[in-house]
Order: C-alpha cells, then sequence, then structure tokens
C-alpha cells in the first residue's frame, strides 16, 4: 500500500531549484534507499516529508505530498505530522538531559504524564532500538555520556517513543563505526514490519543490504526508481549503472 | 612594550587589593568595636545612640535583589528565548539596541523613572509607594539588559540540532525552544542571572530614589526599605568617628556578598566549559 505518495513536487531555495517535478511513492513496511551524489536533493526531499524545510525561510514548494491521501501541505497540523513521520538525523543529536528523559521527550509533549505510562513507553522504545540493556541501569544518566553508535540507537529510540508511522533516516549511520552500522541495519530491517522507512544513504552496499526499493538522484532529478535486486543487478539507465559502480560521486 | 602590558595589568589587580585593603582595614576594627554580631544581627541603626546593627539593611538588600531577580530573570529569558529563536532579523535588531540603550540609561534616570512614575502609580494601587515592591521593580527593569543579552547569547550557542530534534519529535516551536534548547543553555542563563543579581545587590542611587530607606526589616512587600548601599550612600556625607568606620564595615560586607555572587560566577564558567 502506499503511505506516501509525491506528486510533481518542485522545491526551490530561493532561485534555486533543488528538487524538479518528482512524482514518486513509498510503500507501506518497506525500506526505501535514496542514493546518490551529495547535493542532488535527497536531504531535501526528506525535510520536505516532515516539513522541516520549513525552517528554510526562502524554501518554496509547488506539487503535493499525499500521507495516507491527505496532503501534507494543506490543512493538516505540522506538530502533528511530525509525530506520525518521525525523522533519525545524520549526526545524533540526544538533548543535553538525562536518557530517560530525552526518550520522554516526546511522549511528555502528548500530555503523558504518569510515571508508569512513561516508564512503559521507555522501556519499550529503547528495547525497540536494541539498546535497553545497555541503558537500563542508568536512566537518569546523562544522554551525552553514551558513545556514537548508542547516541543514535537512544535518537532512534527516541523518535519510536512518539509511535510515528514513516521513519526518516538521513544518513543515519555515516558518523558510526561498522559494528554500530551493523547494530542499525539489524533494526531496521526488524522494524520495518511496523513503520515505513525512507532512508538516505552514500553507502552502496548498505542500500543494497537493506533496501526493498532504491531511488537513485542525480542533480534536481530522479534517475531510476525500482526494487532494490533490480538497481543493484540490471539497473537500466546508464547513469545509474555508472554510479553504482563507483564510477562517479 | 611588554612592561606597559605588565604595568596595565598590574593596576586592575593593584585596584582590587587597595579596595580590599581599604575596607578591611577601616571596616575591620570598627566591627570589632561595635561586635560582630551586634553589628552583623543587630536590628538597631541608631548612630545618634552609638547602635549600630545593619540586620535590617542587609535584609533589605537581599528583599529587593530577590524581588527584582523574580522580576527581571523570567522576564528577561522570555525576551531572550524569543530574540534568539524566533524574532525577525529587523525585530531582533531594534530589541538590541534598546537593549543597548537600557544598558547604558545612567542610573539616576532610572532613579527618576521610578520616583516620577513607579512611586505615585504603585501608591494610588497599594497605598504606599515607595516601597520594597516599588525597588524591586525598578531595580527588575535595570537587570533586564544584563540578563537579557547575556541569555540571548547562551540560548544562540546551543547546536542549532537540539531545536530540529524536538521539532521532528513533534513538539511545537514554543515547547522546542523552553524544553529542549533553554536546558542546554542553562548555565549559561544562570550566570546572567547571578550577574543580574550582581547589578542588583550594588545598585545605589535608583534605590535610594524609590526604596523610602527607613532603617527597619521591611515586614512586607508595601514597607519601606533601606539597602546596605543607599546605608552607606545617605549617612556618608556628614559621618565621623567610628559612625564612617561602621559605614565602611557596612561596604565590606557588601563586597562580601560581591564575592560570593562572583564565586558562584566562575563556578558557573567553570561548568560551561566543560
Ligand atoms: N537551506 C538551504 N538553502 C539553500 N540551498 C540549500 C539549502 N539546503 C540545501 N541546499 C542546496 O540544495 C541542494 C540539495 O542539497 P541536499 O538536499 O542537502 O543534498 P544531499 O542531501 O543530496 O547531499 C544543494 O545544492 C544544496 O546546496
Ligand atoms: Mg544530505
Amino acid at each position: 500500500m502506499n503511505k506516501i505518495s509525491i506528486q510533481n513536487l518542485n522545491l526551490f531555495y530561493g532561485s534555486f531549484q533543488a528538487l524538479k517535478s518528482l512524482s514518486m511513492d513509498f510503500q507501506e513496511n518497506e525500506i526505501t534507499a535514496l542514493i546518490g551524489p551529495s547535493g542532488c536533493g535527497k536531504s531535501t526531499l526528506l525535510k520536505s516529508l516532515n516539513r522541516m524545510n520549513d525552517l528554510v525561510s526562502s524554501c518554496k514548494i509547488t506539487g503535493q505530498v499525499l500521507l495516507d491521501n491527505e496532503d501534507i501541505y494543506g490543512t493538516m497540523n505540522v506538530n502533528l505530522l511530525r509525530k506520525r513521520v518521525g525523522m533519525v538525523f545524520q549526526k545524533p543529536n540526544p538533548f543535553p538531559m538525562s536518557i530517560y528523559d530525552n526518550i520522554a521527550f516526546g511522549p511528555r509533549t502528548y500530555g503523558i504524564r504518569a510515571k508508569m505510562r512513561l516508564d512503559d513507553i521507555v522501556e519499550k522504545a529503547l528495547t525497540s532500538a536494541a539498546i535497553w540493556d545497555e541503558t537500563r541501569d542508568r536512566l537518569k544518566k546523562s544522554a551525552l555520556s553514551l558513545s556514537g553508535g548508542q547516541q543514535q540507537r537512544l535518537c532512534l529510540a527516541r523518535a519510536l517513543a512518539v509511535a510515528p508511522e514513516v521513519l526518516l533516516m538521513d544518513e543515519p549511520t555515516s558518523a558510526l563505526d561498522p559494528i554500530s552500522t551493523l547494530k542499525i541495519e539489524e533494526l531496521l530491517n526488524a522494524l520495518k514490519r511496523d513503520y515505513t522507512i525512507i532512508i538516505v544513504t552514500h553507502n552502496m552496499q548498505q542500500a543494497a543490504r537493506i533496501s526493498d526499493k532504491t531511488a537513485f538522484f542525480l542533480i534536481d532529478e530522479m534517475i531510476e526508481y525500482g526494487s532494490a535486486d533490480q538497481i543493484f543487478s540490471l539497473p537500466k539507465d546508464k547513469r545509474t549503472e555508472d554510479y553504482i559502480t563507483g564510477r562517479f560521486g | 612594550m611588554k612592561i606597559v602590558f605588565f604595568i596595565a595589568a598590574w593596576v586592575a589587580i593593584l585596584c582590587v587589593a587597595l579596595i580590599c585593603v581599604f575596607l578591611l582595614a577601616n571596616g575591620l576594627p570598627a566591627i570589632g568595636e561595635i561586635g560582630p554580631l551586634n553589628f552583623l544581627l543587630g536590628t538597631k541603626w541608631k548612630p545618634g545612640n552609638d547602635l549600630y546593627g545593619i540586620a535590617p539593611m542587609i535584609v533589605g538588600s537581599v528583599y529587593v535583589t530577590a524581588g527584582a531577580v523574580l522580576i527581571g530573570a523570567p522576564i528577561g529569558i522570555i525576551t531572550a528565548v524569543y530574540m534568539a529563536q524566533f524574532a525577525g532579523v529587523r525585530l531582533q535588531k531594534l530589541l538590541r539596541s534598546a537593549v543597548a540603550l537600557m544598558a547604558g540609561i545612567p542610573s539616576v534616570i532610572y532613579g527618576f523613572f521610578g520616583l516620577v512614575v513607579l512611586v505615585p502609580v504603585l501608591r494610588n494601587l497599594f497605598g504606599t509607594g515607595k516601597s520594597v515592591l516599588t525597588a524591586s521593580i525598578l531595580l527588575g527593569m535595570m537587570i533586564l539588559p544584563t540578563i537579557i543579552s547575556l541569555a540571548e547569547s547562551a540560548i544562540r550557542a546551543v547546536p542549532k540540532s537540539y531545536y530540529e530534534g524536538a521539532l521532528a519529535l513533534g513538539a511545537s516551536a514554543e515547547r522546542s525552544a523552553f524544553f529542549a534548547v533553554l536546558p542546554a543553555a542553562k548555565s549559561g542563563i544562570l550566570a546572567a542571572v547571578v550577574l543580574g543579581i550582581g547589578r542588583a545587590v550594588g545598585e545605589t542611587m535608583a534605590v535610594v530614589m524609590v526604596a523610602g530607606n527607613q532603617e527597619i526589616i521591611p515586614n512586607g512587600l508595601f514597607s519601606g526599605v533601606r539597602t546596605m548601599t543607599a546605608n552607606i550612600v545617605l549617612e556618608m556625607g556628614y559621618a565621623a568617628g567610628l559612625h564612617k568606620d561602621a559605614l565602611i564595615a557596612t561596604a565590606a560586607v557588601l563586597f562580601v556578598f560581591i564575592l560570593i555572587i562572583n564565586f558562584l560566577l566562575s563556578l558557573l564558567k567553570g561548568q560551561e566549559a566543560q
């Protein structure tokens, strides 16, 4: 089923066009990987799905982004949109507060105050992000005391704690060591049963390993979009082939 | 050139040292003569009867300073958040020059404003015009520029990623600013407040003009009050002998307050550096 459907999206930063008449769909319970050289608009695309682009005052958008058939740039409340479409950033960004308070930040935003309820949410979120065992004894410790890989899983847990439907991830492992990277990849595979996951990655092997569908971007356009198997074994476009075989980018 | 730097640097240090020596050399003997307990805890200040208890003035300084912080800190911090996170570029500029101007206004002008505007208004509202409340409001205004400018730079120093991280969880802009960004600027904001406290404790001219200056322990918000600074400036002109030394001893106590505040400040700075 289509979770998100982009229809004829154009995105401008001032007079610079970063995305050109883009139309594509994202399937529920699948991992879609966005690949392409730096500056081709992958992050921009991701941020237009949870309206983080609203923070850039020069950013103008035409076209539609439908979440469950509802235009997110229409009357939808932007905070509710971001609750439904969570995001994990490239650089881990835990808040400078305790591990517990990091996870509870989202639920508290939605008015959940009862300690039992919060305890439960925190444990579940940390467990889903495979970091419960490492943190259960130090929930009151600062989140900044965790390693980079742990911090990123904490950020994933923080995003999961508000029970989103979609997870956007912008190169979530680019700052991590190989072991942490593998952990996150395994996690995503397990999480896709419950979420729709869209991930930007620079790492071709990662895209091939974890994604169901892969979209290749160049400059300001989507060049090719198909199942990961097809993109990585039988790319239709010469430019896709050049990119995945490492001839540029 | 090296020698010029050397001398310039030592002038500052020498000034502090001389002030210390002056306060201690004149203040300590007076405190000894009056008796430390009689001096610090005595509630009667009657130089005519050789009674030199400064408890009313210590309490007075603490009251008006606390009042000033209760009024100035929330307003200042909220303004700082607004300037750092929400205000448009033009409004930011306007606010920034307003704050700079506020910081530059001489305290006697604040005092006049208090006397001519605040005192009559408060007298109409509550019966007494010159009071703890009046002094607190005026001092609260006077510490605003200190708190706003320091808190603003502390908030600006917080990485954008905290704000974005909170927004991405679906938090409103306000919740993100106050519950994700502000806690991250905690030590800088505390430092701003502590510096504001320092300004309030030391302020003299404006307070003298609106506080009433009765040498009693104030029994409420609407009671008149005399601060340590006011005590010194009001009587310095004609005091002599032990009376004069008792005033210098009052200054020494004030100096100790400032030392404590500076100590707190350096603790906070150390925390921030971590
Ligand atoms: N806030 C912004 N203001 C202006 N231009 C931007 C902004 N963010 C990104 N861009 C431009 O948009 C293009 C796409 O950027 P981005 O989406 O970050 O690419 P990617 O994530 O694929 O590396 C780049 O040319 C970049 O310079
Ligand atoms: Mg990017």
